[in-house]
């Protein structure tokens, strides 16, 4: 087991120093010179010479990404031009917002997609399978920028059920984490059926069955334990997609989070804000996919027991 | 009122259906039998005779809505189990009822340890608390002989061997005591030894707690050794029931007769066997008479319109057939008398020639996968192997006997050792010399389907080797020596253009034997061959490798664990243990004065028919891990006659006659 842990956490380096690497290259990678896109091309000729300095482009590019790596190492990710504040600083102060909501999105994926892949899979090609499975494709295909006004008009300004948008209590909540968990609660329906419908089949399951247990014990205690691997792993990576619905959902709803931040970022060419978020999400998307690895270890014995 | 002379289980015209894509499939077609309480019935047949189904039908574990029960009543301690609720059904299941399935590896949940999955049934049925669960679930371990069961019970399954996982199914069916036990194909995939160690204690606990036994199985010689009473069952139907002592001299059905004449043995060498043609009828299109009639050797006119019921012709056997007087078995065909002569030359320069043969891999740890030590699969073996001659070699699996034939035709990496063949020293030649030799040494493996492309036409598989050798110009040309070889193995040269799945698996191994035949190769390693093979079938693809031996003159090296199959296709055997050669002979002589005590003990587990009284040699334990052999002699933990000195040095080679030798410090 400590092996497999290690080896995850050492195969993790050469991804992070690529994140790192690209995050670095971002800003040179834009056409034009980064000065001039950020004060425009009538900006004076000192400013851009301050800004040049305040963000070291003047010095050779080897020396930049050394300070750059320096930089992140110690926390620093440089100060933000539009809040004049450091980068990480306020990254922290938004991200409680972005982790409410993608929490809620997952847990509403999880909460509506294990049981409704647990009955389509018990019932196979029943009323409940052959609806449910539809819906889910239906909820695969809906985009969010779509779905979120649609809630809101809805269950906002027809019903007046929920706030618009805003960040609040847990009525806020709602909505932009089913605008956010929908795909996801589909996906992981539909991967739920067919990962339990793989594992019924297993003779493991006749056992169990010729135990007298019941069939809720058998689906729960023995089909979804051996079924979780493939249902953790569409988890972690479902994640990424998370995060980037977030950007889009966090619009629709005026949400404070790193989505909404990272997109007033861009829109006010704040680069090294840019850099920051674009680099916690990176490293958000690599956490994650660690921790499902190290999941693997409590669900699977195989794993854990291995050397 | 219930009478005590009732049977345990009456199963009374037990009818149940598969929806099929083409049509209702009868897999279960009116089948009756009883099962008295502490008795053990058998149930034969080869596969797709409906056994399993059966078995499945009285645990009402048909998968509806694609299978269900048409009728008609399984009684069942004086209730019909099919007007039972699902919840009463239930409570039946695994507490009065319980079974154990084929296949040990897959039947436990991986993700639980074996104590909970003891423990499961025993607090569901017993309603005891988990501390006395446990207690009892230690208790179960240690009934069912599995060392240490206070520890072994926090392991998961793939931390057990595959006896060891079926010793725990027999502890979870038998944790609640139930009245049957269903075990479906229980030893099947296990080694003989190992099958010994597992009939043994399940006839043991049967008479310790009086449960009766319904075994499903498709080796009659299994059926021999443990079964009070016997069901033949031919396309979902019995079709011979008789009491044991009565089945194995008066057996009279002709499918019955067929399968007892198609067993391989020793005194059956200088024949071909006995074979069924055809196949097993489709379940979705009965035929209106006998079912049986197109295969049938005694068929008649009437067979083909009347359905034979079954009729008793003696007090307690019954058969389904319409002859008067159905010719029994003979007692010699089922007994094996040893009068044979092996044949035992070893032509003055063998064909292929090993010596001191090694075959190690590394065993690495750590994150730089530094080498810690060896895992000596073939350890220094010397074999050789005459043109026209076969060569067996057995053992248990995990001996290395695989691995060293693969490693004779170099298909692994071989750590040392020289191997000649035809006199050309195979170690040292250049690749290109290689690949040209390898037309004549070619191996045919256990599962056809797994070694044949499925995406490949059948006279693709079998003209690539005509391709590679350049034997036949053009496609037309190389069509027809393709139609040709399928020809001679039997297989319908019309099917030229068939995929592989839309074989059976006697007809794939053919397509394999039809492959290797295309080059025309001198040696064959045949691994495993017939060992997924129903016995009939088995009987056609021993014949057709007999007869192309002759023919062509061919040598093989069989590899199997299924002795009466060497006794009788092979000349010569060799016993393999922990990747050494601990005997070897020609047939007579290992077979009837075997030297090694593993030998001998290989012998006695293995079920055999007609031998009653047989002096049986139970070997302890299973094979030990070849990454750590013991010391000494490998065999000394489970020798029943081990010595001081052999846990010290391993044991030279004896001679026991000119051909006949063994490594065992008995003889020195
Ligand atoms: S009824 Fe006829 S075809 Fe059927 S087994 Fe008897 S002899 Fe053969
Ligand atoms: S050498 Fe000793 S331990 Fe090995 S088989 Fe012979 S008697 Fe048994």
């Amino acid at each position: 087991m400590r092996r497999y842990i290690i080896k995850r956490g050492v195969l993790l380096i050469p991804v992070i120093m690529g994140v790192v690497t690209f995050v670095f290259l971002l800003i040179h990678l834009i056409p034009g010179d980064p000065v001039d896109m950020m004060l425009g091309e009538t900006a004076q000729q000192a400013d851009r010479e301050m800004l040049r300095t305040r963000l070291g482009l003047n010095d050779p590019i080897h020396l930049q990404y050394y300070k750059f790596i320096k930089g992140i190492v110690r926390g620093d990710l440089g100060d933000s031009i539009h809040y004049n504040r450091p980068v990480l600083e306020i990254i922290i102060d938004r991200f409680p917002a972005t982790l409410e909501l993608t929490l809620g999105a997952i847990v509403i994926a999880i909460l509506i997609s294990i049981p409704v892949g647990i009955i389509a899979a018990a019932r196979q090609y029943s009323i409940f399978d052959n609806s449910s499975m539809l819906l889910a494709l239906l909820g695969i295909s809906m985009p969010n920028f779509w779905l979120g006004p649609l809630l809101i008009i809805v269950f906002s300004i027809k019903l007046g059920w929920l706030p618009v948008s805003g960040m609040g209590g847990l009525t806020y909540l709602i909505l932009p984490s089913v605008t956010l968990g929908t795909s996801m609660a589909a996906i992981l329906s539909r991967m739920t059926r067919s990962s339990l419908l793989e594992v019924i089949r297993k003779d493991y399951i006749t056992t169990a069955r010729a135990k007298g247990l019941s069939e809720l014990v058998i689906m729960v205690k023995h089909a979804l334990t051996n079924a979780l691997l493939p249902i953790v792993t569409i988890i972690g990576l479902q994640f990424g997609a998370l995060l980037s619905g977030s950007i889009i959902t966090e619009m629709i709803f005026s949400w404070p989070g790193i989505g909404r931040l990272t997109i007033q970022a861009i829109i006010t060419r704040d680069y090294p804000l840019v850099q920051g978020c674009v680099l916690f999400i990176a490293l958000c998307y690599v956490m994650v996919n660690l921790l499902t690895d190290l999941l693997y270890v409590f669900i699977d014995p195989r794993i854990r027991l291995s050397e | 009122m219930k009478m005590n002379n009732d049977p345990l289980l009456s199963v009374k015209d037990l009818r149940t259906c598969f929806r099929t894509t083409n049509g209702l499939a009868r897999a279960v077609d009116g089948i009756s039998f009883d099962i008295p309480a502490g008795k053990t019935l058998a149930l034969v047949g080869e596969s797709g005779c409906g056994k399993s189904v059966t078995a499945l039908s009285i645990m009402r574990l048909i998968q509806e809505p694609a299978g269900y029960i048409a009728g008609d009543r399984i009684i069942f301690q004086g209730q019909d189990l099919l007007k039972l609720s699902k919840r009463k059904m239930r409570e039946i299941r695994g507490n009065r009822i319980s079974m154990i399935f084929q296949e040990p590896m897959t039947s436990l949940n991986p993700v639980m340890t074996i104590g909970e999955q003891i423990m499961e049934v025993i607090q569901l049925h017993r309603g005891l608390s988990k501390k006395e669960a446990l207690g009892l679930a230690v208790e179960m371990l240690n009934q069912v002989k599995i060392p240490d069961p206070a520890i072994r019970i926090s392991e998961y399954p793939h931390q057990l061997s595959g006896g060891m996982k079926q010793r725990v199914m027999i502890a979870i069916a038998l944790s609640c005591e139930p009245d049957l036990l269903i075990a479906d194909e229980p030893t099947t995939s296990l080694d003989v030894t190992v099958q010994a160690q597992i009939l043994m204690l399940m006839k043991e606990l049967q008479q310790k707690e009086g449960t009766a036994i319904l075994l499903i199985t498709h080796d009659i010689a299994v059926v021999y050794e443990v079964a009070d009473y016997i069901t033949v069952m031919y396309a979902g139907r019995a079709i011979e029931q008789a009491k044991r002592s009565r089945f194995f001299r008066h057996a009279c059905h002709p499918y019955t007769t067929r399968l007892f004449e198609s067993l391989p043995s020793m005194d059956k060498r200088n024949e071909q066997l006995s074979t069924i043609p055809g196949r097993v009828p489709d379940p979705t299109r009965y035929p209106e008479g006998c079912r049986f009639a197109d295969r049938c050797h005694l068929a008649f006119d009437r067979c083909n319109k009347e359905d034979p019921k079954m009729r008793f012709i003696e007090k307690g056997h019954s058969i389904a057939c319409h002859l008067e007087n159905a010719p029994a078995i003979s007692t010699a065909t089922a007994t094996i008398t040893r009068k044979t002569e092996g044949r035992a030359t070893y032509t003055s320069s063998p064909l292929v020639s090993v010596k001191d043969l090694k075959i190690y891999y590394p065993i690495r740890k750590g994150l730089l996968k530094s080498i810690v030590g060896h895992v000596k699969a073939v350890d220094g073996i010397d074999i050789s192997i005459g043109q026209g001659e076969t060569l067996a070699l057995v053992g248990e699996s995990g001996c290395g006997k695989t691995t060293m034939g693969r490693g004779i035709l170099r298909l692994i990496d071989i750590t040392c050792g020289t191997i000649h063949f035809n006199n050309i020293d195979i170690m040292h030649i250049s690749g290109s010399k290689l690949r040209r030799l390898r037309k004549d040494m070619q191996i045919m493996f256990q599962d056809p389907y797994g070694s044949l492309n499925p995406r490949m036409m059948v006279n693709q598989i079998i003209s690539e080797g005509l391709i590679s050798q350049g034997i036949g110009g053009n496609k037309k040309e190389r069509d027809n020596i393709v139609k040709e070889l399928m020809d001679q193995v039997g297989l319908d040269p019309g099917m030229i253009h068939r995929y592989p799945h839309e074989f059976s698996g006697g007809q794939r191994q053919r397509i394999g034997i039809a492959r290797f035949l295309a080059v025309k190769p001198k040696f064959v390693v045949c691994d495993e061959v017939t060992s997924a093979l129903d016995v009939s079938v088995q009987a056609q693809i021993l014949n057709l490798l007999k007869t192309l031996q002759q023919r062509e003159d061919l040598s093989y090296l069989f590899i199997t664990h299924n002795l009466s199959v060497v006794t009788y296709i092979a000349d010569l055997v060799a016993v393999m243990y922990l990747g050494k050669i601990v005997e070897r002979g020609t047939i007579r002589e290992v077979f009837d004065t075997p030297g090694h005590p593993y030998t001998q003990a290989l012998l006695a587990a293995s079920p055999c028919i007609g031998e009653d009284g047989r002096k049986k040699i139970f070997l302890e334990g299973e094979v030990p891990s070849p990454v750590n052999p013991p010391e000494g002699c490998h065999f000394h933990p489970r020798c029943p006659k081990v010595m001081p000195g052999c846990r010290k040095v391993y044991p030279g080679q004896y001679s026991l006659s000119e051909t006949h030798s063994t490594r065992c410090w008995l003889y020195e």
